[in-house]
């Protein structure tokens, strides 16, 4: 009970999925306040769809998430940039602006201050001159970086990115880890559905892996030494490779704490 | 012949010309800022299976009430609703994509609309459904396009932001909020409404014409939402006043002229349009 409350995030054994079809089965895991988290898995593992789970976007049809009440109205998500319509007429400002969504609501106008935070925002990911370009004009990851100023404006407390560095090239990354880790560093709990395992070992403390359900967490460095993570294989190899899911390789996920080795 | 003769003349001497113009401009405030989002939304072949959609409600109505403007209404407001959402339904639960359903769907309610209004009507009368009567409105056809525009633009403006956002992103709006999924029913609605208003003007199979084919022009000349709202009533407006007049002149029916104009504007859009056009293709 004690972690529970510590916890911004606790998933308690959540099945979830699209209509009958089930994307993760039984997941048990929780995130704690202030954590810096890499969900790992190979494709169709079910990442994003626990991501949708915790955003609230997905409801689980068997278990329950517990988000600490404090936090619970204060949760940004940053969707894969594959489900945003990049052919949509709008200023890179005002898409910066949509962050503002949680406090103005239809009601309010986008005021003078709110309008300096998001050119500030912009600033931080290094697009402070593209505010009037429209967003179908940019390229892939200038466009990711205004998904970033944007959810720099939300000031959320618990931060939910898929695949943010997917057709990003290194120099963009390279500034957006430094907008996760100022946020880490920040006290924010981030979660971050993240392919690429350089970057997991690098930047990630923690680490949950997937493939349907889970199949570890904990520290990074604890996954990488079980070969939940690994160099030598890629996951399609690790988790798929035309077998069922592998029962769990480390300690059960619904097993609480860490594998300090 | 002077140019007054030809612009404005028919508009002064005839009343039913007025009524017409008063109703292309009153489907144009309301319809356009629709289609605009309708086809941002990737949502026009929806929207066309929709304006299929009401006429078994209209020949319910028709074979209980006559043309008679309210019940009709009504029938077609509540049987287009109820066709939408089982399109929809068969979408969510079965195989079959949303193009596949809402054609099925489509099909079967025009083509058992069809035989409604056949059995128990006259082919003027199916005419009169199909495609509208825009130089013989009454007020109450006048009344209720003008009612549907009024609640319609006051709906838009309460929940602009909210729309905007849900074309762009809309795993980010159901995140952010739990009413991202009210907007999108609302909007739906509001589309059937309209589609309702606007089939009196220019029946069932043409209800559309005013409220999609100037969104779609606009894509080619502007890439602001804002400019798009304003050049799609615009145009639609425009088409409204030409169709009208080259019905007039010409002694062709009225509201497929409109359509038609709105279609040629369409057209020349697509070949020399600023955005994406035939010329900008063949250019770059």
């Amino acid at each position: 009970m004690g972690s529970v409350m510590s916890d911004a995030v606790a998933l308690e054994n959540i099945t979830v999925g699209y209509g009958r079809q089930v994307a993760i089965h039984d997941v048990h895991a929780h995130f704690e306040t202030g954590s810096l988290t890499a969900v790992a898995g190979p494709n169709g593992s079910g990442k994003s769809t626990l991501l949708k789970a915790i955003a609230g976007i997905l409801k689980p049809s068997k278990g329950h998430i517990h988000i600490d009440p404090a936090l619970k109205n204060h949760i940004a998500y940053l969707p894969q940039t594959s489900f945003i319509r990049r052919d949509f007429p709008m200023p890179v400002l005002q898409a910066v602006c949509c962050g503002f969504w949680k406090t103005v609501g239809e009601g309010r106008t986008i005021d003078h201050e709110m309008e300096i935070r998001a050119r500030a925002a912009l600033a931080e990911v290094g697009l402070e001159n593209l505010e009037d370009r429209q967003i179908g004009s940019l390229s892939g990851g200038q466009f990711q970086r205004v998904l970033f100023a944007r959810t720099i404006v939300e000031d959320a407390k618990i931060i939910l990115l898929d695949e943010p560095f997917t057709a990003v090239d290194a120099e963009t990354t390279a500034r957006l880890i430094n907008v996760i880790l100022d946020w880490h560093k920040q006290g924010r709990t981030v979660i971050c559905v993240m392919h690429d395992l350089m970057l997991i070992r690098k930047y990630f403390p923690e680490s949950v892996v997937l493939a349907g359900r889970c199949i570890g967490r904990g520290h990074t460095h604890d996954m990488f030494r079980q070969k939940l993570l690994s160099f030598d294989l890629d996951m399609a190899e690790l988790y798929t490779d035309g077998k069922d899911i592998p029962a769990p390789r480390s300690r059960p996920c619904d097993h609480d704490g860490h594998d300090h080795a | 012949m002077t140019l007054y003769e030809i612009l404005f003349q028919p508009f002064a001497d005839y009343s039913f010309m007025r009524r017409a113009l008063c109703a292309c401009i009153i489907l144009a405030i309301s319809g356009a800022p629709l289609g605009v989002f309708l086809n941002l939304r990737r949502m026009a072949l929806v929207g066309d299976a929709m304006s299929h959609a009401i006429l078994p409600g209209v020949s319910l109505a028709f074979m209980i009430w006559g043309l008679s403007v309210w019940h009709m209404t009504g029938a077609a407001l509540s049987i287009g609703i109820v066709v939408a959402f089982f399109a929809f339904y068969l979408t969510r639960v079965t195989q079959l994509k949303e193009d596949a359903s809402f054609t099925l769907v489509y099909l079967l309610s025009l083509a058992s609309g069809v035989i409604m209004i056949s059995r128990s009507g006259s082919g003027v009368d199916l005419l009169h459904i199909l495609f509208g009567n825009i130089l013989a409105i009454n007020n109450d056809a006048l009344f209720l396009a003008a009612g549907t525009a009024a609640a319609t633009v006051l709906i838009l403006s309460q929940t602009f932001r909210g729309l905007v956002i849900e074309c762009f992103d809309p795993d980010f709006l159901q995140a952010s909020s739990r009413r991202a999924s009210w907007i999108g029913s609302v909007f739906f609605v509001l589309v059937v409404v309209n589609l309702v208003a606007s089939f009196q003007i220019l029946g069932t199979l043409m209800a559309l014409g005013l409220m999609l084919l100037p969104a779609i022009t606009t894509r080619f000349w502007t890439q602001s939402l804002d400019a798009s709202f304003l050049l799609g009533i615009l145009i639609a407006v425009t088409s409204g006043f030409a169709g009208l007049l080259i019905s007039y002149h010409h002694e062709i029916p009225a509201g497929p002229a409109v359509v038609v104009v709105t279609g040629i504007l369409c057209l020349i859009s697509v070949l020399f349009g600023r955005h994406g056009s035939v010329r900008t293709y063949l250019t770059r």
